[in-house]
């Protein structure tokens, strides 16, 4: 699905990615730890093609397509799709016309997904205006429904959650990387499963996402080195009891 | 703003015949009417007025309830209407004010009855058709009592049109706890040159709406309507929605007295400047309590041009709430950016965002009309980006 080979990258003059390595299956969910400023987000807004983040060396190949230099629409439409953590409000653009516009041309239930994610009182709202943490989540949780990526960048979706949307956002990232068909008489959960191939690489302070989604495997980021691969819930765990100190060890 | 030497125009000698089916019209005629959103088969619509150049052409109100004369036949059948006529706007005020003052070409008398609520809006055109003509236009709207009027009202000349000047004074009389909307929409060409000179008075309870678009060029305009809100409880808005393409100087604003205690006044602008010069002003005057204003003024400039806001707030009692933001800049790249992450490209998330900032969804216009301003927007976006 997604493979990056020794990816540099740099914000102005500052190298922030040294040389990251990394392939994300079909179907497969990688959670990414790491210390404020260790370049996640960088990690990910290059992934998605943003301007500001040069790509000094390195490569990133989607889906079988090289995309390092890619404009951020087409790695969009190929089926790369973002929650960002912070979007921008834009006034006169409702939520309702962005959601079908991530349709990308297919033809949106915007209500019936806007239920799911209990969002349908802001669909004539305009988009992220006066959004509070948890609705701004719903919301980038709809619009990337809507797009149905092949591989979701969700950049911390607990960050400014109360506890009763973590559960809603949690199931909601769940059946967004897992696909919501259920077993019908003449198709099996495992052809539901085969027929969507979503995968996701998603960033966690606190890992609170691991209740909710089934996670293959985790790293950590650390000083714009990718180091520490393991289980993601092993992970968590030992940085919960040592903190991000062992990986200075383990990369020095 | 320089002055416009009158002398150049003709204002006499174009007095058209009455047009009784107004589809009789030649289709360009027709096509420049409709994008300043008047349709000659006047389909959902209560009545219309039609000016050529010197003369009113047709003349005819649909519904019960609203009247609509000739502003000549209205003076002659109301005794020259002296509560009405000039107490808005000064006849000395300028060479344009004495020029209509003068030599008076016609212009719309709309009046409802008192309690009549007026289902569909009333279409009204200013229309120049010869070369370098001149019109001096004067209108009248009253709405009585209790009663709600939509006048959709585009001003616009003949396609191909070497020059042309249009002088409309323009006085709006809200009664107690009636509404008007009111929608301009200017369609003018690169040579006319324009100076409306409009006020009006709201009295207690009453709305005052007024939506004016102004999408196409157009040489020369300067316009600043004021409106006095005298009675308890009244309510003004204003929103503006302007491009000025490459050769357009486009002066204008909105002014709002807040001289009633519990009145409201809001004026919104969204103007671009792709090119032209825009001069955006705005004036709330709080001189009551309580009263609240606010002034919203924001200018993108894409592709060239110049934009000068100047909001003003002058609050003379205690109390007085007024405040204004104004911003004049560029599309922010982060909204872009967000937008093409969704599979936009760049124009089309350029589009999305000019849209939005344009946001003539808020003035709540009749589909048809909507479908005509978006299809505008579109054409003028092409000297954007």
């Amino acid at each position: 699905m997604l493979k990056v080979e020794d990816l540099h990258v740099k914000i102005g003059d500052k190298e922030v990615l040294k040389g990251i390595n990394l392939s994300i299956g079909e179907s497969e969910t990688f959670i990414l730890f790491g210390p404020n400023g260790s370049g996640k987000t960088t990690f990910l807004m290059t992934l998605m093609g943003f301007g500001n983040y040069d790509i000094v060396q390195g490569r990133i190949t989607f889906r079988g397509e090289d995309i390092t230099h890619a404009p951020i629409y087409e790695r969009a439409r190929l089926g790369i799709g973002m929650s960002f953590q912070r979007p921008p409000t834009i006034h006169g653009l409702k939520t309702r016309h962005l959601v079908q516009m991530c349709g990308q041309g297919r033809e949106v239930d915007v209500d019936g997904l806007a239920a799911r994610v209990n969002m349908t009182d802001f669909l004539e709202r305009d988009i992220n205006s006066g959004f509070s943490g948890g609705e701004i989540k719903r919301s980038e949780l709809l619009q990337l429904m809507a797009q149905e990526p092949y591989l979701v960048l969700f950049d911390e979706p607990e960050s400014g959650v109360d506890l009763e949307n973590m559960k809603l956002i949690g199931d909601t990232v769940r059946k967004l990387l897992t696909g919501n068909g259920m077993p019908q008489p003449d198709v099996s959960m495992k052809e539901i499963k085969a027929r969507r191939q979503t995968s996701g690489l998603i960033i966690t302070h606190t890992g609170y996402i691991l209740d909710y989604i089934r996670a293959d495997r985790g790293q950590v980021m650390y000083d714009g080195h990718l180091c520490c691969e393991a289980n993601p819930g092993e992970i968590l765990d030992h940085i919960g009891k040592y903190g991000y100190q062992e990986c200075l060890r383990c990369l020095s | 703003m320089k002055n416009i030497d009158l002398n150049t125009f003709a204002f006499s000698g174009r007095a058209m015949d009455e047009i009784a089916d107004l589809r009789a019209l030649d289709a360009q005629d027709k096509t420049e009417m409709l994008m300043s959103g008047v349709d000659v088969t006047g389909k959902g619509r209560s009545g219309t007025y039609l000016q050529i150049d010197h003369r009113k052409v047709h003349c005819q109100a649909k519904t019960p309830g609203v009247e609509i004369l000739d502003i000549k036949d209205a003076l002659k059948k109301y005794g020259g209407l002296p509560e009405y006529m000039w107490t808005q706007v000064d006849k000395d005020k300028d060479e344009y004010t004495r020029s209509a003052a003068e030599n008076l070409h016609g212009g719309y008398f709309i009046r409802t009855e008192k309690g009549a609520k007026i289902p569909d809006p009333v279409q009204s055109c200013l229309f120049l058709k010869s070369d370098m003509v001149g019109q001096n236009v004067h209108n009248i709207v009253i709405v009585e009592e209790d009663s709600e009027l939509h006048i959709i009202t585009g001003c616009s000349v003949a396609h191909g049109s070497k020059g042309a000047a249009h002088l409309g004074i323009s006085e709006f009389f809200v009664k107690k706890n009636a509404k008007l909307t009111f929608t301009m929409i200017h369609n003018w060409a690169e040579t006319t040159v324009v100076r409306p000179r409009t006020g009006g008075v709201v009295e207690e309870g009453g709305v005052f709406l007024n939506n004016y678009v102004l999408l196409k060029p157009v040489k020369d305009l300067q316009s600043y309507p004021s409106i006095s809100l005298n009675g308890r409880g009244a309510v003004a808005r204003f929103n503006s929605v302007i491009v000025a393409p490459q050769g357009s100087l486009v002066d204008t604003g909105s002014k709002i007295m807040l001289n009633a205690p519990e009145t409201r006044g809001e004026i919104i602008s969204r103007t671009i400047a792709s090119g032209g010069r825009i001069i955006a002003r705005g004036f709330i005057g709080g001189n009551n309590v309580p009263a609240k204003g606010h002034l919203e003024c924001k200018g993108l400039i894409l592709g060239g041009g110049s934009i000068h806001a100047v909001p003003e707030l002058e609050g003379t009692v205690d109390g007085v709430e007024l405040s204004h933001e104004a911003a004049v800049g560029k599309i922010a790249q982060e909204e872009i950016e967000y937008l093409m992450s969704r599979g936009m490209d760049e124009d089309e998330a350029t589009s999305t965002i000019v849209r939005g900032f344009l946001n003539v969804d808020i003035m709540g216009l009749p589909d048809e009309l909507k479908a005509v301003i978006d299809s505008t927007i579109s054409e003028t976006e092409k000297d954007m980006f």
